[in-house]
């Protein structure tokens, strides 16, 4: 059992291992602040008293009450013992609050009353997420956040030094992906993985001059925190990101998107409100347009430092200027793929990508939105760029014409398939550009008008498959279809298609699900050979 | 000319006793719901109350009628990689889905199916809108066609 972070790796093999010590105040921290808020409050004129030296301040405060009773070292006594209590109960809480990471499972031990274990099998993982509030950076800790499907299923280690996050990130995405052997060589010949072979000498004096060294660090290290991209890697460089976000693009994309139309009837009604002389009209407007304020600053402070890159570990997508987030999904983990574009952004032709993953940070809240969104907006470009690293399995030269033709190509000149002239009696607009296509394994749908949505759905990823056909659609020949998915953003609906070509569908993906399932678990995780964490 | 969708299978069906689940399911729904009509009408002294008594009755009877031919739609097969189902007339309903993806099988059984000893057989994925399901099976059949099920999609188990 170690406490100590200077050497990083140690923390992957298999003991049991301890969180940051400013744990509790990070988990706390609310409470805390609440806590100090209503002392200060009740005794605000004592304080400046004590500052400004007012002869005559208004008495009345909790302290005045208790030396005018003659309580106060009663009054101490509790105060000692209570803040004793606290320090201890924490102390405690840090002291039982373990994890370890195994060859099979990550498992994480906590709770002084009510001990909780729980466990993530490596083989389950759906993705790491390394979060950073914004309070938890003043003292240099992180979350990592390990994804396993499942409601409320994930396994927080909260909080980590965060130097070590993403070194431990890599060692389990490593060890789940069965890259074993060469971690342990590796181990074995530098005995402390941080260590470096070429200066053995170094090594007893390490921990007294990192000693010395560390209260001059600590502040060079926070503002380093800060200055750092989201997901900085303090030994490796990590792989630059494909997609630059242009803060003008990003700006106007929010501008150009939903709430903006909420935005728009708000002026107008304040102008309204203003002309019509009914002044009582815009003060009850006004909350509004500040929550939607902070809604587009919000949007936009998470995405305007987003990145995308590819690892060996899978896709890495960061977020956050402030409290950041990157997440690393493993390969074989994305189930399904969207590109997305309002109405509004047509003119620009910017798209929106987004995917469903099993596992979700805690329901709809903005943390899950982020996760699920790959690319906030951008151009046909950047599109291109992000979709091979989500669709591995597909041939570039495939992938890329499906994805132009999607995203542009008008129906008789596409790879799609179209429905025929009579589905404009139900989808006037988007008939012509509704339609699939099935190439490498991935079956790509396309739809909709006003939003315009290309649907990559990697067959061995797809649930079950549903034709069916309600009156009005057999009057007309015509049927509707859906790959199941799991639960996320994305959806993979045909509204409209043809009968024969509905059944050919049918046919098609269900074969298509079976095959490819098969032939990924023949072969196992494609980026490296796999001889553990995965079931027999 | 109209086009059915269809899908070509050895449809296996489901018990003929399961029409009298229907049956007296609608007639039970039917029944309440009349009930509620007349008493909007006699009691509440509602005047329109009549005529949605008498829409009540036609929808009832029209269910009553067509129960047979609900319960004879529905089918499923056991194929060699995935499981194939239907259901419905009007708005007929074709779903695959692939043994592999199983994630729980659950045998329910309503009161009218306890008595005619008949159970319905639920098969979850990971996917929310799968939603499939076989009702009328006799007993034995969904016990059977449970651990089958369960040893096909342990032999082709994806994980998620």
């Amino acid at each position: 059992m170690t406490e100590t972070y200077s050497a990083a790796t140690g923390l992957a093999d298999g003991e049991w291992h301890r969180m940051h010590k400013a744990t509790p105040f990070l988990r706390g921290g609310i409470a805390i602040v609440a806590v100090a808020g209503v002392i200060i409050a009740n005794l605000r004129e004592r304080i400046v008293n004590l500052f400004l030296g007012t002869p005559d301040y208004p008495s009345g405060d909790p302290v005045d009450a208790i030396i005018k009773h003659n309580f106060e070292w009663p009054a101490i006594g509790i105060a000692v013992v209570v803040i004793a209590a606290c320090v201890g109960v924490f102390t405690l809480s840090w002291r039982v609050q373990t994890f370890r990471v195994t060859n099979e499972a990550v498992e994480l031990r906590s709770g002084i009353l009510r001990r909780q274990e729980r466990k993530a099998r490596l083989d389950r993982i759906q993705g790491i997420n390394v979060q950073r509030p914004i309070f938890a950076r003043v003292f240099g800790a992180a979350k990592l956040e390990i994804v396993v499907a499942g409601h409320d299923a994930n396994l927080d280690l909260a909080y980590l030094p965060s130097k070590v996050t993403e070194t431990l990130r890599r060692e389990i995405l490593r060890l789940a992906s069965g890259v074993r052997a060469e971690e342990n060589v590796q181990r074995d010949a530098a005995g402390a993985p941080f260590d470096s072979p070429a200066a053995p000498a170094e090594g007893g004096g390490s921990a007294s001059s990192s000693l010395r060294g560390s209260a001059r660090d600590v502040v060079a290290d926070r503002v380093d925190e800060f200055i750092s991209p989201a997901d900085l890697d303090p030994d490796a460089a990590p792989p630059a990101s494909v997609v630059r976000m242009h803060p003008g693009r990003l700006a106007g994309s929010l501008l150009l998107s939903g709430p903006s139309i909420v935005m728009l009837l708000i002026v107008i009604a304040i102008i309204v409100g203003a002309a019509t002389g009914r002044l009582w009209l815009i003060i009850l407007i006004f909350p509004m347009v500040l929550s939607l304020g902070g809604l587009y600053i919000r949007r936009f402070s998470k995405a305007v430092r987003y990145n995308i890159a590819g690892s060996d570990q899978g896709v890495r997508i960061g977020f956050g200027l402030l409290t950041t987030s990157s997440e690393t999904v493993p390969p074989r983990r994305i189930h399904a793929v969207e590109l997305l574009q309002p109405l509004a952004w047509r003119p620009f032709g910017w798209w929106q990508v987004r995917m469903n993953t099993a596992g979700h940070t805690r329901g709809r809240n903005s943390a899950g939105e982020s996760r699920t969104t790959t690319l906030p907006v951008g151009n046909r470009r950047d599109v291109q760029r992000v979709l091979p690293l989500l669709l591995p399995g597909m041939d570039d030269v495939v992938r890329d014409a499906i994805a132009h033709a999607g995203m542009t190509a008008r129906a008789d000149q596409s790879a799609f398939s179209s429905a025929p002239g009579r589905a404009a009696w139900l989808r006037p607009f988007s008939w012509r550009k509704t339609g699939y296509t099935i190439a490498d394994g991935v079956i790509v749908v396309r739809h909709g008008a006003i939003w315009r949505r290309v649907v990559f759905v990697p067959l061995a990823r797809m649930q079950s498959v549903e034709v069916e056909q309600g009156p009005v659609r057999r009057i007309l020949d015509l049927a509707s279809a859906d790959v199941h998915l799991i639960d996320g953003p994305v959806h993979a609906r045909l509204p409209v298609v043809d009968v024969r070509s509905a059944e050919e569908l049918f046919a098609l993906a269900g074969a298509g699900a079976i095959a490819f399932a098969e032939s990924e678990a023949e072969h196992g995780t494609p980026p490296a050979p796999s001889n553990t964490g995965r079931d027999a | 000319m109209s086009q059915r969708l269809d899908v070509a299978a050895q449809w296996r069906r489901v018990s003929p006793k399961y029409v009298v689940v229907v049956l007296v399911s609608s007639l039970i729904g039917g029944v309440i719901a009349a009930a509620i009509a007349v008493f909007a009408w006699l009691v509440l002294g509602w005047g329109w109350a009549w005529i949605a008594l008498i829409v009540i009755v036609v929808i009832a009877l029209v269910q009553l009628i067509i129960a047979p031919r609900r319960a004879r739609a529905i089918g499923y097969q056991l194929r060699d990689d995935d499981l194939l189902i239907r259901r419905g007339i009007m708005f007929q309903r074709f779903v695959a889905v692939p043994y592999g993806r199983m994630q729980l099988l659950d045998i329910e059984r309503g009161p009218i199916d306890r008595v005619l000893g008949l159970a319905e057989l639920k098969f979850v994925t990971a996917a929310a809108s799968s939603r499939v399901s076989i009702p009328g099976l006799v007993d034995t059949d969904a016990a059977w066609l449970r651990d089958r099920l369960v040893e096909l999609a342990e032999a082709r188990r994806t994980g998620l």
